[in-house]
């Protein structure tokens, strides 16, 4: 289990959602339907590449990228999806092909790919992800690790049905 | 102007710091572990943008003539020849970055990146741009004088926020060292030059 990181945006975010959802919830009787989905990131779609082969690892590895895909409403965990996963790494930069590589979700609706390590790229160091499979609106996420020495980084996707 | 052992001593020392705090960066930057996983092109523009800052740095105490050897019109020729220098380390840093990755920096020059540093960094280039059209085709009127000193506390204040807020190559110390000088001297000679002025002085 990698640990789960907070920091002054993350807990700003957390509070926020946990606030209207909260409210949310007093006011909506629909209290399970009420999952929102995931919205891009900005910057999340910069040099992706459609298409990246499902691997069983980025390059040499050393680094891991996990995360959940759930269905927005009612929250049901979606197996057997797409992810796809780039960044700036030891091994090459976003640009470079083999920086992207893609894994499916388990029947939790979990993801887990081994990559390179991140390394700070553009001024922080972060990494990409694509749902972009046509079944759920498209969404790019580009979370920011909390520091460069971290070998772990997360990002949960909650999809809309087209 | 004095020519005694104390002003040498003390025209070396204020050259001796001027040194220290603008090539202290570019030293320490050449030793971060990031170069080598960056292509050629990034770390030229990296660099470009260190050198950029340098240049800055030393840009208000060539126009207050504060550096020793370099007082009055030769501090002023050569504050011309930073800041066009300046502009041109800035133009290889964008491009630099543009052949790195085009969409982050099509995202900072139409202020839509995700990083607050991208658009203080895209505020100081035109705010230099600015200056430096201003400083080739502009009269040196008053109202002249008034502008170039706001432009030179922008481009120094966001320059400032720009290489502090990212997380790169440069060695945090030397930088805010850098960044430190950089705000405290423009705003000291920004400050000093307007009273000046306002008792009909400049030029």
């Amino acid at each position: 289990m990698t640990p789960v990181l907070y920091d002054r945006r993350s807990l700003l975010a957390g509070g926020g959602a946990l606030l209207l959802t909260g409210v949310a919830g007093l006011l909506s009787p629909f209290r399970a339907e009420d999952l929102a989905p995931t919205r891009s990131m900005r910057g999340g779609a910069n040099n992706y590449l459609p298409g990246a082969p499902v691997v069983e690892r980025i390059g040499g590895g050393g680094f891991w990228m996990s995360g959940t895909v759930r269905r927005a409403g009612d929250g049901t965990p979606l197996a057997g999806q797409r992810i796809q996963i780039w960044a700036h790494t030891t091994e090459g930069s976003e640009r470079d092909p083999w920086s992207h590589g893609a894994t499916l979700t388990d029947a939790a609706g979990a993801f887990r790919l081994e990559m390179p390590r991140i390394v700070p790229a553009f001024g922080q160091p972060h990494g990409h992800l694509a749902y972009d499979s046509g079944d759920f609106e498209t969404v790019f996420l580009r979370p920011v690790m909390r520091n460069a020495r971290q070998r772990a980084l997360e990002a949960h996707f909650v999809l809309r049905p087209v | 102007m004095a020519t005694g052992p104390a002003h040498r001593i003390r025209a070396g020392l204020v050259w001796a710091v001027v040194a220290l705090v603008t090539v202290a960066p570019l030293l320490a930057a050449a030793a971060s572990p990031l170069l080598e996983w960056r292509e050629p092109v990034y770390v030229v523009a990296g660099f470009a943008g260190i050198v950029a800052m340098a240049l800055l740095l030393v840009q208000p105490l060539l126009a207050a003539g504060a550096l020793p050897g370099l007082a009055g019109r030769r501090g002023l020729r050569s504050h011309r020849y930073a800041g066009a220098a300046a502009l041109v380390v800035v133009l290889v840093h964008v491009a630099g970055l543009w052949m790195t990755s085009p969409p982050d920096v099509i995202d900072a020059l139409t202020f839509t990146a995700p990083t607050a540093f991208s658009a203080w960094g895209v505020i100081a280039m035109w705010a230099l741009v600015i200056a430096a059209l201003l400083a080739a085709f502009h009269r040196r009127t008053r109202l002249w004088h008034l502008a170039h000193r706001m432009l030179a506390l922008v481009i120094a204040i966001a320059s400032a926020a720009h290489a502090l807020l990212i997380e790169g190559t440069m060695e945090p110390v030397s930088k805010v060292a850098a960044c430190a000088v950089m705000v405290v001297a423009t705003v000291a000679v920004v400050a000093r030059v307007r009273i000046r002025a306002a008792g009909g002085m400049s030029r």
